[in-house]
């Protein structure tokens, strides 16, 4: 009995060896390029697709999820990377592993057309490239809201009046890097004192705060709510999908970040990964980009969604880095304010 | 403990048998096992609980996170809100799990295999989906709402529903088995001496009950405490201890506070555990080999109350998962309720598809395997070898850590330590491998205890005996305890299946391109906002499980019934 095992065992170690052998023999054939992105998943299949037509020696493996897991997952593997290519994440996540030494520098075919807002200011070549920005958001139920008799709100400020108290709901910025886009934005708009006070007067009519950034509309194409602060794109496809829903740019101006491209430090595919940047910033990928969203890396490609609000004049005039550097201490601020007792309330 | 040298060295001549040739290769299964724990618990939780005496950059600073950490008033609210949670819903979870498992064992009430069946069914579906069934009913535009009578359903209230309907099944399981073991001659005693039943339920039935009831309390008390699905989706702004854990890596890639918050997190675990092993060593078997298996007698009324009891009970549970699968066919709710399947076509949706499917198919299985293969010879060296007193204790409490560890601590951990330069078993990084290695671990306390259980019921007069007539124990082990165990060693395989069919907070970190599962894809799917393609994927699960299941159950039965003739009388 016993050596009938040891013969398995060996036969088994010696199966595995040839295995490795011949996988690595073989693997030169097609280039599997490993991207880390955080784009909504609907999208996957419409790039790769679109990219391996032009690449076809390139075989794109996806993996996908929300910025924060992805966002944590980078972080955790810093000292080791895995991915080629991070692509399509949020820049302040970016920002944010550079410290690290995490990426390495690349300018992509045509990246002197990209309008220069979308591209790593520090660095030359840059760092990071950015692909598309999407902005804040308000959505409104038009059927929730005509059952409480509330006005559609026209501004930020509109948000505080005491006609909506308990019908809105904003993600929590301890929680969601889109809440801390909204109240980032709001602080280098109106300055962090009467940032504070708006977000008062704001807090006293929020129903509850999420811990996703994105479902503050979902709830509201539900009906569980009848405002919304969120992100623009979701509500274009929650509207197709039938929900009475009304999309909102606040007049006073509008956070956004921008989705972008770094190629990893340590890479053993850059060819493939700069391939696929240089692809990113072509004129018909960024076409694949635009619906949706506020605007793209590449001026001069509209967005062809039909009823999408024009949003370029409202968007602010972001500083990232500011952001980034003062998180930690804005969103301690914010959660000892208005999450350490958020008790649910009683409508 | 403390005594240990001196009694070390009275003891040492008098008892110390000979270690012989089969200790040795006992205590080599016992190193291995020992190797395998460090490097599947120890190791990995070593490297992110250290991160909370480090700064961001790495630099030891002591205690200085723990010190921000206290200073901050979130913290109390988020400890008192994580103990009230937990032990309101371990109370009503155990109180409905015992009232259930009173009917199941001591009534003569119709359908128990029903009804049994029925229990368990919570335990197969992905924690989305009673959260999707809770909105749906008792949200804004709830079917049910105003059973809440104003109340929100976002907070307190909606996470002990939902804790309370995903720990039903554990403690039903604990406290059935504790309650199917007892010795009809107690009772007949009782009934000879003229006892009430009243006072028979108290004398006899709670105390022989007691360790299970405990245990189960034990339990469903860690579940609660360690889990951030539930309150995260429907706690809306009541904050807990693991939520806090999440907002503090996911929202804030802040790895140091977050291992703060997880040291925090198994303090209450470890002081459960510590007060369960102080009990457990007071308990004296209450079943020896004499005892006369108990069988309840019909009694009209106390039958029809059981019935309608547990009834009741499972009728919840139906309910809950049937509101689950309208809300995989309701087109548009609520604005549009016909029905259709188009979400059943996976491939079309966000994050996730058939693969995804295939996947979590294929971890469970091996996790099952594997799994239970691992826990069962890890727990049967832990209970049967001699001596190697202080080591087995070791290998006990590194059995116990898994479950006070809450999964997303657990994923990172993984990354860390499988994803460190140099570790020799970084290649199984980003493969199936290291999410089933994952998945065991995150399971392993349940099941271990399980095996445990199970082993002790066995007499050590086996091993006496084959070791007399020198049989080696591998051959007892396989020959005796294997098939005498084997309801437990289906229970866990069953039990590790079913989980891995539904885990999401360590693997999501963990899994890579060709390693997608379907309960990842089930957040992802509800994350994008296709709440009904979310709920029919989760379905999927459901179903998936049931029937491996079902197919279990008719397995079982038919070992059973080679393996287990020897119970009968």
């Amino acid at each position: 009995m016993r050596t009938n095992l040891l013969k398995r065992l060996t036969a088994a170690l010696a199966m595995g060896v040839f295995a490795l052998g011949v996988g690595g023999g073989v693997a030169v054939a097609k280039t599997d390029l490993l991207v880390y992105t955080s784009i909504e998943a609907d999208e996957l299949a419409k790039f790769k697709n679109a990219f391996e037509k032009d690449y076809p020696d390139i075989n794109i493996k996806w993996v996908r999820d929300s910025t924060g897991i992805m966002g944590a997952k980078l972080l955790a593997e810093k000292d080791n990377p895995r991915a080629d290519i991070v692509w399509g994440m949020a820049a302040t996540v970016l920002l944010q592993l550079i410290p690290y030494d995490y990426f390495q520098a690349y300018a992509p075919k045509g990246v002197e057309k990209l309008n220069p807002l979308y591209v790593d200011p520090k660095n030359n070549p840059p760092l990071w490239v950015g692909q598309r920005a999407y902005v804040a958001a308000v959505c409104y139920n038009t059927i929730e809201g005509k059952k409480n008799n509330l006005p559609i709100p026209k501004s930020w400020k509109d948000l505080t009046k005491p006609v909506y108290k308990g019908h809105v709901i904003m993600p929590n910025p301890g929680s969601s890097g889109t809440a801390y886009l909204d109240v980032s934005s709001w602080i280098q708009m109106w300055g962090e004192e009467d940032a504070f006070k708006f977000m008062d007067a704001l807090h006293k009519n929020i129903s509850r705060y999420t811990h996703s950034g994105s479902k503050p509309c979902k709830l509201a194409a539900a009906g569980e709510i009848p405002i919304g602060v969120s992100f623009a794109y979701r509500v274009v496809k929650s509207k197709a999908a039938g929900a009475p829903l009304v999309l909102i740019t606040p007049e006073e101006g509008l956070g956004w970040e921008v989705e972008a491209m770094a190629i990893v430090r340590n890479t053993k595919n850059l060819a493939a990964a700069r391939a696929l940047a240089d692809w990113t910033i072509s004129r018909k990928s960024m076409e694949l980009h635009a619906p949706g969203y506020a605007a793209v890396a590449l001026p001069g490609i509209p967005n062809p969604v039909k009823d999408f609000p024009d949003v370029g004049g409202k968007m602010i005039k972001n500083d990232f880095a500011w952001a980034g550097a003062n998180k930690a201490r804005i969103v301690k601020k914010w959660t000892a304010r208005y999450d350490a007792k958020s008790e649910p309330r009683k409508k | 403990m403390t005594d240990g040298p001196q009694a070390l060295v009275i003891e040492a001549p008098l008892v110390k048998p000979k270690v012989g040739r089969e200790d040795w290769v006992m205590r080599a299964g016992l190193a291995v096992i020992g190797v395998y724990l460090l490097v599947a618990v120890v190791f990995p939780l070593y490297t992110i609980l250290s991160k909370s005496f480090q700064d961001s950059r790495g630099l030891f600073v002591g205690l200085d996170n723990y010190a921000e950490y206290f200073a901050t008033p979130a913290l109390f609210y988020s400890i008192n809100n994580s103990l009230t949670i937990s032990v309101v819903s371990m109370v009503i979870t155990v109180g409905l799990a015992f009232g259930y498992a009173y009917g199941l064992t001591r009534s003569c009430m119709p359908g128990k295999g029903v009804f049994k069946a029925i229990a368990l069914i919570p335990i197969l579906a992905p924690s989305l989906l009673p959260a999707i069934s809770l909105r749906y009913l008792f949200g804004a535009q709830g079917m049910i709402k105003g059973l809440l009578m104003g109340e929100t359903i976002y907070g307190p209230i909606g996470i002990v529903i939902g804790e309370v309907f995903w720990t039903f099944p554990h403690a039903l399981l604990i406290i059935f088995t504790a309650l199917s073991l007892s010795d009809a001659r107690l009772y007949e005693a009782a009934e000879a001496l003229g006892a009430s039943k009243l006072r028979t339920f108290f004398t006899v039935t709670l105390p022989g009950a007691k360790y299970g009831l405990i245990s189960a309390c034990f339990v469903v008390f860690t579940l609660v405490i360690t889990d951030f699905g539930v309150p995260k989706v429907i706690g809306g702004g009541y904050n807990v201890l693991a939520v806090d854990i999440y907002k503090q890596v996911v929202g804030q890639q802040n790895f140091q506070m977050g291992a703060v918050v997880g040291l925090v997190l198994l303090a209450p675990a470890l002081l459960a555990f510590v007060a369960d092993r102080m009990i457990q060593g007071k308990q004296v078997a209450l079943l020896s080999a004499r005892a006369v298996p108990y069988e309840p007698r019909p009694d009209r009324r106390f039958d029809l109350a059981m019935l309608a009891f547990c009834g009741t009970v499972a009728f919840i549970i139906i309910g809950i998962l049937g509101v689950a699968q309208f809300a995989a066919l309701v087109k548009f709710w609520p604005y549009n309720l016909s029905l259709a399947l188009d979400s059943y076509q996976f491939d079309l949706m966000d994050g996730g598809s058939w693969g995804a499917f295939w996947n979590s198919l294929k971890l469970a299985a091996w996790t099952a395997v594997i799994g239970t293969a691992v826990i069962f010879t890890g727990a049967y060296l832990v209970e049967k070898s001699k001596g190697f007193e202080r080591g087995r204790g070791l290998i006990q409490l590194m059995c116990m850590i898994p479950l006070a560890v809450p999964g997303i601590v657990l994923g990172l951990a993984y990354i860390f330590f499988f994803n460190a330069v140099g570790n020799p078993l970084g290649f199984i990084y980003h493969t199936l491998i290291i999410l089933v290695l994952c998945t065991v671990t995150h399971f392993y306390t349940v099941s271990h205890l399980t095996a445990v259980t199970a082993l002790k019921q066995m007499d050590a007069e086996f091993e006496a005996v084959s070791s007399s007539l020198k049989v080696p124990f591998y051959r007892t082990f396989i020959r005796v305890t294997v098939p005498v165990c084997m309801p437990a060693i289906l229970d866990i395989s069953i039990y590790l299946f079913v989980n891995a069919m539904t885990t999401v907070s360590a693997v999501i970190f963990l899994y890579s391109a060709d390693t997608q599962l379907a309960s990842v894809a089930v957040l992802n799917m509800d994350d994008a906002g296709d709440t009904a393609p979310a709920a029919a994927m989760g379905m999927m699960i459901v179903y998936t499980s049931a029937t491996v299941r079902l197919l279990h159950f008719l397995l079982t039965r038919g070992i059973a019934r080679r393996t287990q003739a020897w119970r009968k009388r």
